[in-house]
Formats: C-alpha cells, structure tokens, sequence
C-alpha cells in the first residue's frame, strides 16, 4: 500500500476526517476538523470525498515524503510550500512524483492548515471514523499527533477520474478569510442564555476575548470581562454542541471546539455559528475573539454562501 | 402531557429540556424521546443525545427540515413516555472494593457514619438506573446512590483514576472506563471494561439500562481481570 512518511511531524498534526458523528449518546466525542470548510476545500481540490481523512497542522508544519506520485492541497492557514525545493501555491492542487518531499515553511496567518492526498489516508476507521481524538488517544494514527518515523497508508485514487490538478490556474480563491491575530464571530444566543445576569449578551460583546495559552483541540480558554450567571454556576450535565461558550463559575467562557466532551456542567450563555466555527478554528494562543449576536436567518444564510461557494467551484472543475 | 421547552443551540443542534433534576421517569422521557428521534431517521439530523433532563438533537442545518424537525420534536417530547424498567434485568457488575482499589472508601464510610462493609453494602444493595452517558467515552453516570453515602466529589480532583475505578459524586455512582484525572470518591474497582474497541459491542452501558453492583475478593478481581 502507498505510504507517506513522515520526517518530521510539525508542533500538533493529526489524522481528521469529518468527525465521528452517531456515538455521543454513549460518550464518544465527535473530534473531527477545527476547521471543516478547508478541511472539505482541501479533499475537494484532490477529488476526495467530503469524508476522507486528511492532516490537520497545527501553526507549525511538518514535512513528509511521499512513496508515489500523487495529487495534492493545502489549504487554510496560508504556509509557504516547498516540494522538492520549488514552491506550490495554497488552495490549488499540485502533482508529487514518488520520493517527493513536501515540507511547509513559513506560516504568515491563520492556525490550522490542511493537507489533503488524492486517496486519502487510509488508516483503519475506529467507530466509523478516522479522526484523531487526542484526549482519548482514538482513532487517526495511534491516538495520538504525528511523529517522525510515521508511515501513512494511503488510499487508491485513479488518475483518470482526475481532472482537477490541470486546471490549477483556475482555481478560485475560496480561501477563508484568515484571521491576523484577531476575529469576530457570530453567536446564536443560547442554549443556556436563562442562566445568565440579563446583561450576559451585552458583556460578551463588549469587548475582545484574549486565547489563553491553556486552550487546545478540545477548547479555547478566553480571557475577558467576566460573565455573571443568574443563579448557581453548574447544572446538571448537559449535551455541549461545537463552539458553544460554556461559562464556568469564575465567569470566563471556554469555547468548545472539535476534541469537546460531549456533555458538560457548566451553562452555554451562546454558541458560535457553523458558517464562523472555521475562522475561530483559525485562532492561537494569544489571538483574540470578538462575538457578535446574530439571527438564525443570518447563520442559516452564510453556511449556504460557503456551500455555494464550494459547489460553484466543484462544478466548475469537473 | 410533559412539561418541556426547545431551546436552540446555535444553528445545528436543538435541545429539548424537561424539568430540571434528577428523576428516572423525567430521564425515562427523554430516553423515549431520543429513540423516537433516532428511529424517525429524519434527514439531516447526525446525532441524538439523552441527557439527565434534556434531549439534544445534532443536525446539518442545509440537509435540514428545520421547521418538520421543531414540529417532530414537539409533538415526540409531549407524548414521550418512559420504557418500564422494572422488568429490565440489570447489568451485574463485580467491583472490590478493597485496599488500594478503594481509596476513599472509608472517606464515604465516615461520611455516613457506618463501616466501610456497611458501604459496600448501601453501594451493592440498590440497582442503579444509567441516567446518561459522557464526560468520556463509556462513561455511564448512574443513580441514585443511598443518601447516607452520597458523599461529595474530592475538593482536589486526582491526577489519575485508574480504569475501572468505580466511584461516587453526591448521589452520582460510575465507573471510569479510561484512566483519566477525576474528582469522584473511589471505593472500588471492577475488571470489567465499560468502553473496549476489540469488543463487538464496545460501549457497555446505554441511557436506560439498569446495573447492580457486587462485592468481589482481590483474588476474583484477578480471576475475572485476566477473562475480560
């Protein structure tokens, strides 16, 4: 079976797919990408399935080597890329013959990229799903981040099926657009707004959350003026969806990203839109977050431009 | 008619909240109501999770009827009723409750003011209902322990709770399926493994079931360990 080797493995690189969906009612977190629109634009670019399992790396990259030819992509956080010493482009496929070395340089913006294989990564699904759940050390490779020595299996791909890689100069830029150091999201209010001081809403947009050092796969601590709950700051434990602002007693929220517990003890003042998961995923330490209340409407709407956006470029690739 | 409320939360999850504490019928509810969901196979919908007192339902908002899905769940989360659990046989499950593989043990005991053999006792003598699951995968919070040994969490969480470590958390009771840090009081441990990937059946619990624990010898722990 084809390989990729890993050289060296980068700060945090793991195996995601979409997530392991269908198993939170016995525990098992989701995991999945932090940021799933280039998680998908990646698997897209090499003709993938939305689903194949890719790598996710994390502000610092890694450097592999491929054991036969192949189509690649990068997308999200914006990496100088070297193969073979000539440099690729982000967000547009590229050709590796077998013994080609790509590595990732510099970073300039963004967190998270996503390096996506025509074929996949072929490790062995656990729960259905290869993604990497690093608390739990399950599923991607082993459990657990990249190391030097690694050897990925990698699925079949056909290169007649394969328009996408002559057409790189076409590639639109679907890129997101990249955080420098700062965003400001949009939050639905809720699930557990009730729980709060009336003025809950209004303190969480007053001003910017600073990504504390202590956050992770799992959730970004955020630094703040603190929130204030209506009565007592826990509460029987309850489902904690994907970017949803849990707020401990200390009043500081944490924003629950992909390796999240499913259920949790803590209130959720708000939950951070699906079409805006992506860009905070796009965050590190030290970054911060603005939030900013929407409507549903507006929510629903900016996923479909994104969908759009996507099905406008497949359909112009194929 | 049950009394409940649909929150949002966010634009791809809807959760249903009935009244707010712990009850097996007001959790039987939900259980009901997650299976029905679960068994309508709605499109679009990824995930349904019972809770304590609530039902969260996890979609994709564009494969998503949102409007038929709020009226399914509504009309589900009013007419839900508990499966009966009397006839339910309950899952036996061997613990011991001796030396190092209870440490607060007599903690819980002094708490209740009996014997350490007086708490395996209340802990052995009731069958627990698995009200949910969470906190890790397998993890089944189960209930409701003997008021009199319904001892609080640790004021400092411990740094590793072995695997299968069985504790208590006010009138809380479970099982940690990974060794992991955790602030429950620890008064035994079983061979048993609650969360096993080489398993066809991997998760041992489910919302719902029923579970009754028994006292083992350190000499059957090792028996049973080296079986499981």
């Amino acid at each position: 079976m084809a390989s990729l080797r890993v050289i060296t493995p980068g700060m945090l690189t793991t195996i995601q797919d979409r997530g392991r969906w269908g198993w939170q009612d016995r525990g098992v977190p989701v995991a999945g990408p932090m940021d799933s629109y280039s998680h998908r634009l990646a698997n897209m670019l090499v003709g993938n399935e939305a689903d194949a399992a890719a790598l996710e790396v994390t502000l610092v990259g890694p450097e592999v080597e491929f054991d036969d030819e192949r189509i690649a992509a990068v997308t999200g956080a914006d990496f100088d890329l070297i193969v073979d010493g000539r440099s690729k482009p982000v967000n547009a496929p590229f050709a590796v013959a077998g013994g080609s070395v790509l590595r990732f340089g510099t970073r300039r913006r963004g967190a998270r990229a996503y390096l996506a294989l025509a074929g996949g990564i072929a490790v062995p699904p656990v729960l259905e799903s290869r993604s990497t759940h690093l608390p739990s050390a399950m599923g991607g490779f082993e459990g657990r981040s990249l190391q030097a020595g690694d050897r990925l299996p990698l699925g079949k791909w056909d290169r007649t099926s394969f328009p996408v890689h002559a057409q790189a100069e076409k590639t639109p830029d679907l890129s997101f657009w990249l955080p420098d150091g700062r965003a400001t999201v949009r939050i639905l209010p809720g699930p557990q707004l009730y729980r709060f001081a009336d003025d809950g809403l209004d303190i969480l947009q007053s001003a910017p959350f600073v990504v504390d050092a202590a956050s992770n796969r799992m959730g970004f601590r955020l630094r703040g003026p603190a929130l204030r709950h209506a009565g007592d700051a826990e509460m029987l434990s309850d489902a904690t969806p994907l970017g949803a602002l849990q707020v401990p007693a200390a009043g500081q929220p944490i924003l629950l990203m992909a390796d999240r517990q499913t259920t949790g003890g803590y209130p959720s003042i708000a939950t951070v839109i699906s079409a805006d998961i992506g860009l905070a995923g796009q965050l590190a330490p030290g970054d911060s977050i603005s939030f900013v209340v929407s409507t549903l409407r507006e929510a629903i709407a900016a996923l479909a431009a994104q969908e759009q956006a996507l099905m406008a470029f497949e359909a112009g690739a194929r | 008619m049950n009394t409940f409320q649909i929150v949002a939360a966010g634009d791809a999850a809807l959760v249903v909240e009935f009244a707010d504490r712990i009850d097996p019928v007001i959790n039987g509810t939900a259980i009901a109501l997650a299976a029905a969901i679960q068994a309508a196979a709605l499109r679009g919908v990824r995930d349904v999770v019972p809770t304590y007192r609530s039902v969260a339902v996890y979609f994709d908002p564009l494969r998503t009827d949102l409007d038929e899905l709020r009226a399914r769940v509504e009309r589900g989360a009013s007419t839900a009723r508990p499966v009966e659990t009397d006839r339910i046989e309950p899952i036996r499950v061997p613990v011991c409750y001796e030396g190092d593989f209870a440490p607060d043990l007599a903690d819980v005991a002094a708490f209740a003011g009996v014997s350490d053999a007086e708490a395996v006792r209340l802990h052995t003598s009731r069958v627990y209902r698995v009200f949910m699951l969470g906190f890790v995968a397998g993890f089944a919070y189960m209930g409701t322990v003997d008021e009199r040994i319904a001892a609080p969490r640790l004021a400092a969480p411990s740094v590793r709770v072995p695997v299968g470590s069985v504790g208590i958390a006010g009138v809380q009771t479970g099982i940690y399926p990974v060794s992991t840090p955790g602030g429950w009081r620890i008064i035994g441990r079983t061979p048993l493994k609650p969360f096993d990937l080489t398993r066809d059946e991997p998760v041992l619990f489910k919302p719902g079931d029923a579970v009754q624990f028994y006292a083992i010898d350190p000499g059957e722990y090792a028996r049973l360990e080296s079986t499981c």
